[in-house]
């Protein structure tokens, strides 16, 4: 099994292709995989708890730990407790950390 | 330095058009601050973010000077994350892809970056504990 | 006697702490300086550009810090108090979760099926 580190910068209101993203950080979780979703960016925009945030809230259902880059919430205006359940805001460092590790890491 | 890591970044977008320049830049600053040594790869329209030309301006709209409205000129930024870097004992091997440099004609750039080819990426990705492909859309 | 343009802006973020600013936002506010008679849909994830309290100070690269950090809520407000409408598409603020009171005031809600007739009240749209 290895270590995965997913970043997804694009959002689902624009994008139709992140579900690809979220529904692939879901199946390596249930492969049996570590994964990270990192959300940077307008990735942010799906945390926000709306009617397009299943996709995220789903992934952290199946197991991927869901982060989003606190300075793209502030950016944005969205405070934690606006966050869907299963995700949590942290730091860009995670990124690096995760890197630092040697996840396999990927963005989208 | 026993955990001293070193990552290597694959950049693609010019400065100005795109979040992903600047977050880009924040990776590399936090590695910087680590101590790591960093390799970064610019390729296609990411060999304008050093350019050495940019020059800051003034903002009307803004109602500031040119020193007031302080505009981010990405080569300084750049500049900056080298010298964090220095500070915090760690190197920055950042290369410009040639023929990307010469078909934008963008050849002048800051001071500590080298001109080069796909082989440096290659050597990169080799001697690297982690590469992270930023791509453009 | 200037054109009546509609200036509708839908992509979000694309560059903003670079320019510290939204390019869009700030071409309508030089434009109108500059004697034109412009106003503003937000449409898309430009929705969000509408939303107060967003902060994008601290941002630093080494000992570089950026001073002047974007204010694009503050952005549109004077874009509003300088007479310029600025609308927001409902569905759109609704679809991701914003709440109506999180708006910057002035800010005029228009249905997607009401666009139609907004583009009919300007001579040129402008769709960036």
């Amino acid at each position: 099994m290895a270590d995965y580190l997913l970043i997804e910068s694009r959002d689902p209101f624009e994008t139709n292709d992140v579900t690809y993203y979220y529904e692939l950080a879901a199946n390596l979780a249930k492969a049996g995989n570590k994964v990270t979703l990192f959300l940077v960016q307008n990735g942010v925009l799906a945390a926000r708890r709306s009617q397009r945030s299943d996709g995220v809230a789903g992934a952290a259902k199946a197991g991927v730990q869901v982060l989003a880059d606190e300075f793209s919430l502030r950016e944005r205006g969205i405070p934690r407790d606006r966050l869907v359940t299963g995700v949590q805001a942290a730091p860009l460092d995670v990124v690096i950390d995760q890197l630092a590790e040697g996840r396999r890491a990927l963005w989208h | 330095m026993a955990d001293q890591k070193t990552l290597t970044f694959v950049i693609m977008d010019p400065p100005y058009e795109n979040a992903r320049t600047t977050t880009a830049l924040r990776l590399m600053d936090i590695a910087a601050r680590r101590g790591y040594n960093i390799n970064v790869f610019a390729f296609e329209g990411a060999v304008c973010v050093p350019f050495a030309k940019q020059t800051p301006h003034a903002n009307a709209v803004h109602g500031r000077d040119v020193v007031e409205e302080d505009h981010p000129i990405p080569k300084d930024w750049v500049a900056a994350v080298l010298e964090q870097a220095e500070r915090h004992g760690g190197k920055v091997d950042w290369v410009q892809c040639g023929l990307c440099v010469d078909e934008r004609g963008v050849g002048e750039w800051i001071p500590g970056l080298r001109r080069g080819s796909p082989a440096d990426l290659v050597k990169f990705a080799e001697t690297s504990d982690n590469t992270l492909v930023i791509p453009t859309k | 006697m200037a054109k009546k343009i509609l200036q509708v802006i839908e992509t979000a973020y694309r560059g903003t702490l670079e320019e510290q600013d939204d390019t869009v936002v700030w071409i309508t506010h030089a434009m109108k300086g500059a004697g034109g008679d412009l106003h503003v849909l937000l449409r898309g994830n430009a929705v969000n550009y509408a939303v107060t309290g967003q902060d994008a100070s601290g941002l630093a690269f080494g000992e570089r810090k950026q001073t002047q950090p974007p204010r694009i809520d503050q952005d549109l407000a004077k874009l509003v108090g300088k007479g310029v409408d600025v609308y927001v598409v409902e569905e759109d603020v609704a679809e991701r979760g914003i709440e109506r009171t999180e708006l910057i005031a002035g800010v005029k809600p228009v249905s997607r099926t009401g666009i139609p007739k907004l583009f009919a009240a300007y001579e040129q749209v402008w769709h960036w």
